[in-house]
C-alpha cells in the first residue's frame, strides 16, 4: 500500500513525500530537522495543522478549508518504533508482543501463539518469560521489533531505534531490521548513515522542517546536493554555478566566490546551478601557494583540528581535509592558521544542483 | 582505593547523604512532636477496663459505621477521582489550574465549612437537596450523607497522589499502546491505570484515612445519631465529656487502625513506575 503525506507543522514542518508499497525510505537531517514531529503526524501523534496522509486508500488526514478529517492512532495501522523500547513494565515479555493481537480482539491463547512466532521472527523466543526489567538495551529494542511487528501494521514507523544502544547491540538489531523490513513498507528516521545504506531503499533529507533532497541511497550518497548528505557520505561540497570549465563557488563559505575547476558529468550545463564534490583524503594542505600547478588552491583559515580514523582531520569552515599526524606537525598547523587546500581537479565530481 | 562519590552500602560505605549534622536536632524534635502525644494517650489508657470499654455497643456501632461509611466513601472517591486525575493530568484544558485549585480546596478548607456547603447543597433547602426531597430522597442527617461529608474532603487526596503519578509515568507508553491499535478505553485498562497502580493505591489508602477520621463536615452535615451517624471520632468526642477512659480507649483503637492502613499502603515506598 503507497503513502502519501504532505503535511504542514507550524514552524517544525512542511513536507511531502511518498513510501511506496514494500519500500523502506530513511529520513535523515540534523537535530531539530523535524525528523520526529514527521514521525508523530504520521502516528498520529501530532494533529498536523494542514496537509492530507493517505494509506493506500484510506485518508488518516485531510484538512481543507475548515473540514478536517482525522483517523486516531489506534485506528490507522501504523506502528511505531521509538528511540526507548517503551516496553509496558507490567507484562512479561510475551505479553508486551501479544499486546496488539489481544487489543485486536484475538483470544488469549491465540494471541500468545502469535507473539511467539514473532519473538521467534527477532531471535528472542527464549525471553518470552522475562519481565522487560530484566533485559539489556539491545534485547528489549529486539522485543519491541517483535511488539511493533505483531501489530502486522501496514507501515511501520522507526525512530532512531539504534540510538539508544551500546555499539555492541546495534549491529545485531540492525541485522533484525534488515530481514524483517524486506518487502515491508517502513519509515526509518536515523542519523546514521549506515543505517541508511542496509535498510533503505530510498533517502530523505530533511533540514529546518523541509525536504532538501530525495533519491535512491546510492544518488543520494554518490551523489549529494545538501550539505548535510555530503556530510553523511564523508564529502567536501561546494555550491555553486557551473562555468564552462568549472563551477563558481557562491554563499560567504570558506570557499565563496572562488573558481573550482572538475570533472563534469555531462549533466551540468554552464550557467545552472552546480555542486562539486570531492573527499577530504583528496586534499592536500599547504602553507604557502604551491607553483605552477593546474590544481584548484583554496585560501582557507583553519577552524578545527581534530583526530579522524588514524589521521587528523582538518577543518576549514565547511571544508575538511584529511592528513597524516606526521605532517600536521611539520607544518604546525592550529586554530587560525592561513593555509591552502589543494585538491586535483580529477578529483573533484561536478553535476548539476 | 577507588574512593567513588555513590558508594553503595554493598561495599560496606554509605553514599554521602548531604545532611549537616545540625539538622538532627530540629528533626528529632518534629519526630517528638508527633510520636509524644501518642505516648501519652497509650499511658492513660485504662487497660484493665480497656476491652469492655471498646467492645460496648456504643463502641462498636460507631467502629462498624466507621469503616462501612469510610469504604464507601474510598469507592466514592475512587469512581470520581480516578477520571478527575486523568483529566487534570493528561489534556491541558481553558480553565484547567481553576479547576484544580477547586478541587484541592477541601484539603485547607475547614471541615466544618464544607459540611455547610454540602447542607446547602444536599439539605432540605439546599440546592439540589430540594428536587431530591420531591423525588422521595432525603440526604441530610442520614448514613449517605456522612459518606459524602468523608467524601468531599477525602476526594483530594486520591487526585493529587494520581495526578502525580500520572505525570510521572507520562504519556509514552499510552502512544505506543494506541499505535499498537488499542483503543483508548483498552489502553485505560490495560496500560495507564497498571502503571500508576502503586499511585492509585497510595491515594485510595490515604482517602480512607481521611475518610476515617472525619469529624467537622460529618457532625454539620450528617449530626451524630448512633448507629445511623456517630462515626467513631464523633463517639470519642462524646465520650470525652462523660466517660474520659472510654474516650482514650477509643482514640487508642483509632489510632491503632491508622497506623495499620498506612503501614499497608507505606509498605514498598521504592516501588517506582517505569522500566
Amino acid at each position: 500500500m503507497t503513502f502519501r503525506m504532505t503535511a504542514r507543522v507550524h514552524g517544525r514542518l512542511d513536507a511531502e513525500f511518498t513510501v511506496a508499497p514494500g519500500e523502506t525510505v530513511a529520513v535523515l537531517g540534523p537535530n531539530g530537522a523535524g525528523k520526529s514531529t514527521l514521525l508523530a503526524a504520521a502516528a498520529g501523534l501530532v494533529k498536523p495543522h494542514g496537509g492530507s496522509i493517505r494509506l493506500g486508500d484510506k485518508v488518516l488526514f485531510a484538512h481543507d478549508g475548515g473540514r478536517q478529517h482525522w483517523v486516531p492512532p489506534h485506528l490507522r495501522g501504523v506502528a511505531l518504533l521509538a528511540q526507548e523500547a517503551l516496553l509496558f513494565p507490567h507484562l512479561s515479555v510475551l505479553d508486551n508482543v501479544a499486546f496488539a493481537p489481544r487489543s485486536a480482539g484475538e483470544p488469549r491463547a491465540r494471541s500468545r501463539e502469535t507473539a511467539r512466532r514473532w519473538l521467534a521472527e527477532v531471535d528472542a523466543l527464549d525471553l518470552a518469560g522475562r519481565r522487560p526489567g530484566q533485559l539489556s538495551g539491545g534485547q528489549a529494542q529486539r522485543v519491541a521489533v517483535a511488539r511493533a511487528l505483531a501489530a502486522d501494521p501496514e507501515l511501520l514507523l522507526l525512530d532512531e531505534p539504534m540510538a539508544a544502544l551500546d555499539i555492541h547491540a546495534a549491529p545485531q538489531l540492525r541485522r533484525v531490521l534488515k530481514r524483517v523490513l524486506a518487502r515491508r513498507s517502513a519509515l526509518i528516521v536515523t542519523h546514521d548513515v549506515l543505517d541508511a545504506l542496509m535498510l533503505a531503499d530510498r533517502i530523505v533529507v530533511l533540514e529546518k522542517g523541509r525536504i532538501v533532497e530525495e533519491g535512491p541511497v546510492r544518488e543520494v550518497l554518490g551523489r549529494p546536493r545538501s550539505a548535510f548528505a555530503a556530510g553523511l557520505a564523508g564529502l567536501n561540497l561546494l555550491t555553486g554555478t557551473v562555468t564552462p570549465d568549472g563551477l563558481l563557488v557562491s554563499g560567504p563559505g570558506a570557499a565563496g566566490g572562488q573558481a573550482v575547476s572538475g570533472t563534469p558529468d555531462g549533466e551540468a550545463l554552464a550557467g545552472e546551478p552546480g555542486v562539486a564534490a570531492f573527499p577530504p583524503s583528496a586534499v592536500s594542505v599547504f602553507l604557502e601557494l604551491p607553483h605552477g600547478s593546474p590544481r584548484n588552491c583554496l585560501p582557507v583559515a583553519i577552524t578545527e583540528l581534530e583526530p579522524h580514523a588514524g589521521r587528523i582531520r582538518v577543518h576549514a569552515g565547511e571544508l575538511a581535509a584529511d592528513i597524516t599526524p606526521a605532517a600536521s606537525a611539520e607544518l604546525g598547523l592550529e586554530p587560525g592558521t592561513q593555509v591552502f587546500f589543494v585538491v586535483k581537479s580529477a578529483e573533484v565530481q561536478l553535476y548539476g544542483a | 582505593m577507588n574512593p567513588s562519590l555513590n558508594a553503595s552500602p554493598a561495599d560496606g560505605g554509605h553514599g554521602y547523604s548531604g545532611i549537616p549534622r545540625w539538622l538532627y536536632l530540629p528533626a528529632a524534635v518534629g519526630a517528638l512532636f508527633v510520636l509524644l502525644p501518642l505516648a501519652a494517650v497509650l499511658a492513660k489508657v485504662n487497660w484493665a477496663q480497656f476491652i469492655p470499654l471498646v467492645t460496648s455497643a456504643a463502641s462498636l456501632d460507631a467502629l462498624g459505621l466507621s469503616l462501612r461509611t469510610s469504604a464507601a466513601s474510598t469507592l466514592l472517591c475512587l469512581v470520581f477521582g480516578v477520571p478527575l486525575a486523568m483529566v487534570l493530568a493528561r489534556r491541558p484544558f481553558r480553565g484547567q489550574r481553576l479547576l484544580r485549585a477547586f478541587v484541592l480546596l477541601p484539603l485547607v478548607l475547614p471541615p466544618v465549612v464544607g459540611g455547610i456547603a454540602l447542607l446547602y447543597t444536599f439539605g432540605r433547602q439546599g440546592l439540589l437537596g430540594k428536587s431530591l426531597e420531591l423525588a422521595g430522597i432525603q440526604i441530610a442527617f442520614s448514613n449517605t450523607a456522612v459518606v459524602l461529608a468523608q467524601a468531599f474532603v477525602a476526594l483530594p487526596f486520591l487526585v493529587v497522589s494520581l495526578e502525580g503519578a500520572l505525570r510521572t509515568a507520562g504519556n509514552k507508553y499510552e502512544a505506543v499502546a494506541a499505535t499498537l491499535g488499542a483503543a483508548p478505553t483498552t489502553v485505560l485498562r490495560r496500560v495507564t491505570l497498571p502503571l500508576v497502580m502503586p499511585g492509585l493505591a497510595s491515594g485510595a489508602v490515604l482517602s480512607f484515612a481521611r475518610s476515617l477520621g472525619e469529624f467537622g463536615a460529618t457532625l454539620t452535615f450528617a449530626g451524630s445519631l448512633q448507629g445511623v451517624t456517630r462515626t467513631l471520632p464523633l463517639e470519642i468526642y462524646l465520650q470525652r465529656e462523660s466517660d474520659a477512659d472510654a474516650a482514650v480507649a477509643l482514640s487508642l483503637l483509632l489510632v491503632a487502625v491508622a497506623v495499620a492502613v498506612v503501614g499497608l499502603s507505606y509498605r514498598k515506598p521504592g516501588r517506582q513506575v517505569g522500566a
